[in-house]
């Protein structure tokens, strides 16, 4: 093991374009470059492979073709939601939102933002392992409740939500039910007509497609306000020239997905129980996230008496990419909002380390990672002063 | 967030890591909370701070600071390490990024706490020569008083 490898393991910040996935996307940019709005040939055959795309990511998540309209990511179909749904005609005058205290950032700020519009904002309380309870959820539905916003699973541990449950809930209570799936989309069994959802986010750069494109889902019916007025393309829902390669990207990187859904699944649960019996091995580590009802290639750990940055940055010393919620990385100096939401000190959210697992990652890379983090941790742990070794 | 070549090499190879086999002060500062600790061990004769080591629980820009701040008192009198700031520190290191600068402070404290700490040994009140350090109130655990 003395060779240096180059190990990504932080598929959950972004992940690499699938080479198959780019070979769809570059005749849009050489040839078939054409606007998808216009009459000729050119046009119309940008136009079709967008419906094909708007097809391939619809069968992801059960939903018909014409409830999927495309955006520059998951985040812009977060802020679509929350703000659409909020100044929607369908709100009927409620103000109440409820959503969860560990959602991504373009969930909380944009619910922030509309705090300071009026509505009213519960953040529901997460347990140590990162679920929403549902009966904790009933207990928060207001007569002023118009949407419920619970991510189907979340970035740092790994935790994927009871979608079903919800979903039942939310349509018994007349409320709307939206889910941040950008994390689960393609690996997480999500059928929208199933799970009672109404609208759903998701993004191309986490499932081995291109970066500033996404999509969400939006049920026959449910008209939240429109946000990006211009052209009105996307039925006038989301104006803007088309970006054709990034849809295609999208649509394709989709279609993988389902194809190979079940092998890679399978896959990266083998892959990531090696990595984490492995890391296990060290002393003073700790998985974090649910036993069972999680990703399959989120890995990510507490290990004491050490910090996470001074780890990542020496694991990448290594060659190896991986990430933290220590407070000297989130840019706040506050540990990461997820990890002080499923109770963990500041102390012990300070040595976090995630490791997550995607389709480029073999045995091999798990191997390297499993001889050099030991190393690294040692190397930290004898410079610390509150390591007791 | 970009550390400078300085910063990457003193936080890959730090220089004084450890604990010194012979010391005479012993000073510590940060908190676990806060995610950052460092303490520092010298070994002073003739009022020279004659050899100097650290252990720090921190970020990258925690282990540079530390270890550019023994490279710095290292051979000097306890008067010049006593003026040692953590603009100073920065400056050596080719700079901090604005949200790391609260490091170099840590880095000065420890070394006015590790002094504090000598002068305690010897019987002298610190506080009139080194000033109040804010941040070496919070001791977790027991910091070393004697070489055992």
């Amino acid at each position: 093991m003395d060779e240096k490898r180059f190990v990504y393991a932080d598929n959950a910040a972004t992940t690499r374009v699938d080479p198959r996935v780019l070979d769809k996307m570059l005749p849009y940019f050489e040839t078939g470059y054409g606007n998808a709005s216009q009459l000729y040939k050119l046009g119309r055959d940008a136009a079709m492979a967008l419906e094909e795309a708007r097809k391939n990511v619809a069968a992801v998540i059960g939903a018909q073709p014409k409830e999927i309209y495309f955006t520059s990511g998951g985040t812009e179909s977060d802020n679509f939601t929350l703000r659409g749904m909020a100044h929607s005609k369908q709100a009927r005058g409620r103000r109440h939102i409820i959503t969860t205290t560990i959602e991504h950032p373009a969930i909380l700020r944009t619910c922030e933002a509309l705090e300071k519009e009026g509505f009213s904002v519960t953040y529901l309380n997460v347990d140590n392992y990162g679920m929403v309870h549902v009966d904790e959820l009933e207990k928060a539905i207001t007569p002023d409740t118009f949407l419920v916003s619970v991510m189907a699973a979340n970035n740092e541990v790994g935790t994927i939500n009871p979608l079903k449950e919800i979903g039942a809930l939310c349509r018994e209570k007349g409320v709307y039910f939206h889910t941040d799936a950008v994390q689960a989309f393609g690996t997480v069994d999500i059928d929208v007509n199933e799970m009672n959802i109404d609208l759903l986010s998701l993004s191309g750069h986490k499932i081995n497609g291109p970066k500033g494109v996404g999509a969400i889902y939006i049920r026959a019916g449910v008209l939240p306000e429109t946000q990006i007025t211009g052209g009105g393309q996307e039925k006038k829902r989301r104006s803007g020239t088309e970006n054709i390669p990034g849809i295609v990207g999208l649509g394709e990187a989709a279609r993988l997905k389902l194809l190979e859904h079940d092998e890679e699944v399978a896959r990266l649960r083998h892959l990531s129980r090696k990595l984490i019996d492995g890391v296990l091995q060290i002393p003073a580590t700790r998985l974090t996230g649910h036993p069972t009802q999680r990703l399959p290639g989120t890995c990510s750990f507490t290990i004491d008496a050490l910090e996470g940055e001074s780890l990542v940055l020496l694991l990448d010393n290594y060659g190896i990419c991986g990430s933290t919620g220590s407070a000297c990385s989130t840019g706040s100096l506050e540990p990461s909002h997820v990890l002080t939401g499923i109770g963990l000190p500041a102390e012990v959210a300070h040595g976090s380390l995630r490791l997550s697992l995607g389709r480029f990652n073999d045995e091999a890379d798990v191997d390297y990672i499993l001889a050099c983090l030991p190393k690294v941790v040692d190397r930290l742990r004898s410079m610390s002063p509150v390591w007791k070794g | 967030m970009l550390y400078s070549d300085k910063v990457m090499d003193h936080f890959s190879n730090p220089r004084n890591v450890g604990e010194l086999e012979n010391y005479n002060a012993c000073g510590e500062v940060g908190n676990l909370t806060c995610g950052d600790i460092m303490r520092m061990y010298m070994l002073i004769e003739d009022d020279i701070i004659k050899d100097v080591s650290f252990k720090t629980f921190g970020c990258g820009a925690a282990v540079a600071t530390s270890s550019m701040a023994t490279e710095l008192v290292k051979g000097k009198s306890v008067k010049e390490a006593l003026e040692l700031t953590n603009k100073a520190v920065m400056e050596a290191l080719d700079g901090l990024p604005p949200i790391k600068v609260h490091c170099s402070m840590l880095a000065e404290e420890a070394v006015k706490a590790t002094l504090a700490d000598y002068y305690r040994r010897q019987g002298i009140d610190p506080t009139p020569i080194v000033g109040n350090i804010e941040s070496a109130n919070v001791v977790t655990h027991d910091v070393p008083k004697e070489n055992e």
